[in-house]
């Protein structure tokens, strides 16, 4: 799997990057940065957990490409 | 094609194909046009000709029309007939090249639009065009009116006005706007093709790029690539201001030298009479007058330098005008044209302007190498963050300037002031 946000719909919250620090870092003006690599079993409960918890919904995750 | 373009440096570089035959009168076009077929279904020969001719899209992508005319084909069916849009937005400041065909040129145009609606199987054409384009959209109406007095279609032809917004020409921009949104981009992962306007398949192409389909539809493929190479083949137009005297549209080889191009419309690339090229328009890059001597007009060639074809609008930089100046300039202006949904895009174009006006007018100037660094790590966290593609253009046009204009950064902080 990998993390996705939609850039119209993010707020700016923040609250992914604290919550997903392995994947999420903060831009200057407080948006994510999200690095889609691949996310394996061992960080998935933090990936789904920051999804949940983005407060305009504007966290995914999608299936990685087969390969990657 | 290398013998093509020999010929033309000993002829100059004047080639009117699509800028041929310029006329209004649908009658007169009709001599060198034949009319576009009127059938309902999806029609493969005209896509096979525009695959073999290699055509891509002169809006800015590049992207092979053949595969954009498939894929919208592909998805025809009784129920959802597909739609094709024209692309007139133009909302890149520095081109007028859509204005001009749309204007001088519209049954070409239309032309183009039918064939490509007879390929998919639309039943629909619509033409959109920017709402202060008052030449352009009366020109249009006025054809559209001619061709259904005078000629039987089994397609509806309509105008749409577009916003005057830099975005709004991006595809997902048109179809918002044409659904009846904003004329904003969306992050909606469906692509125009799936479901565009009403949901329904929908090919968006360029002006230029309609053109050029209806000029190999009469002409063919290898006529068409006659000029350019073998991977980018055809002629296009380019749109030239700055310092060069003819100013304006003018059709070229894709790979003629950018040096020829200008010399076709005046210019001349010495050091003593230009500064830089822009290559691409706001959205493009900078290139060196060196870098612009040994380049030619293809994206293969313009790449690797951080630039491209984009529109194909060039602005010769005169010597007298400060590089730096003219970049603050334009990147105030595409900070300005975001469209305010995405944070990074927003805040990220708006301190990169600041950042590179600072840098132009010296301020900033006990803290030099922070202005530049700052302005480096902004481009890095701009890049790509957006749901379209107008903070990568800021990014581009700021990371070419800096290289290119190296000398007067170092000057502008040093404070040693600048004269133009
Ligand atoms: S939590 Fe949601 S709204 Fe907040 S920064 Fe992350 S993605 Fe954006
Ligand atoms: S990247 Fe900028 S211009 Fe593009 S949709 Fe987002 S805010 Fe609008």
């Amino acid at each position: 799997m990998k993390i996705r946000v939609d850039p119209i719909v993010c707020d700016g919250h923040g609250v992914c990057a604290e919550l997903f620090p392995e994947r999420i870092s903060l831009d200057d003006w407080g948006y994510p940065i999200v690095d889609d690599s691949p996310i394996d079993d061992r960080l998935l409960p933090h990936a789904k957990r920051a999804v949940e918890q983005c407060p305009v919904i504007a966290l995914r995750l999608e299936r990685a490409l087969a390969g990657r | 094609m290398a013998v093509a373009l020999r010929e033309l440096e000993t002829e100059g570089i004047t080639l009117p194909r699509i800028l041929a035959g310029l006329t209004n009168d649908l009658v007169e076009h009709r001599r060198r046009y034949p009319a576009p077929p009127l059938s309902a279904r999806p029609l493969g020969d005209i896509t096979t000709a525009i695959e073999r001719s290699g055509l891509r899209g002169r809006g800015g992508a590049g992207f092979p029309t053949a595969r954009k005319l498939r894929a919208v084909a592909d998805r025809h069916s009784h129920s959802r007939h597909p739609v094709v849009v024209v692309n007139g937005s133009e909302g890149e400041p520095a081109s007028s090249k859509d204005v001009v065909l749309l204007t001088r040129h519209p049954h070409l145009v239309l032309d183009g639009a039918l064939l490509a609606a007879a390929a998919t199987g639309a039943r629909e054409v619509i033409v959109c065009i920017d709402e202060t384009a008052t030449k352009a959209l009366h020109a249009v109406r006025k054809a559209i009116n001619e061709r259904a007095r005078t000629e039987a279609s089994s397609r509806v032809i309509r105008v749409a006005t577009i916003p005057h917004r830099y975005v709004a020409g991006e595809e997902t921009a048109l179809i918002h706007w044409l659904n009846g949104g904003e004329a904003k981009p969306t992050s909606n992962p469906t692509r125009p093709f799936e479901a565009g306007v009403g949901g329904r398949p929908t090919l968006v192409d360029n002006v230029e790029t309609l053109a050029h389909v209806a000029q190999i539809a009469r002409h063919g493929p290898d006529w068409f690539r006659e000029f350019g190479t073998d991977d980018e083949p055809g002629t296009m137009l380019v749109t030239i201001t700055g310092a060069v005297t003819r100013t304006g549209v003018h059709e070229v080889p894709v790979g003629a030298r950018i040096s020829e191009v200008i010399a076709q419309a005046g210019g001349f690339l010495s050091s003593t009479k230009a500064g830089a090229v822009l290559v691409g328009g706001y959205f493009g890059a900078w290139l060196s007058i060196d870098q612009a001597r040994r380049t030619s007009l293809t994206n293969e060639d313009l790449r690797p330098l951080g630039a491209g074809l984009g529109c194909g609008a060039i602005v010769v930089l005169p010597r007298t005008t400060c590089g730096l100046k003219e970049t603050a300039r334009i990147l105030a202006w595409l900070a300005n044209e975001s469209a305010g949904q995405c944070g990074s895009c927003v805040h990220g174009l708006a301190a990169i302007a600041g950042g590179f006006a600072n840098l132009n007018d010296g301020a900033d100037l006990t803290r030099g190498d922070d202005t530049v660094d700052r302005l480096v790590r902004w481009a890095g966290q701009v890049e790509g963050r957006g749901a379209c593609h107008l903070p990568n253009g800021a990014v581009r046009l700021l990371r070419s300037a800096l290289t290119v204009f190296a000398d007067d950064v170092e000057r502008h902080l040093a404070g040693r002031g600048c004269e133009r």
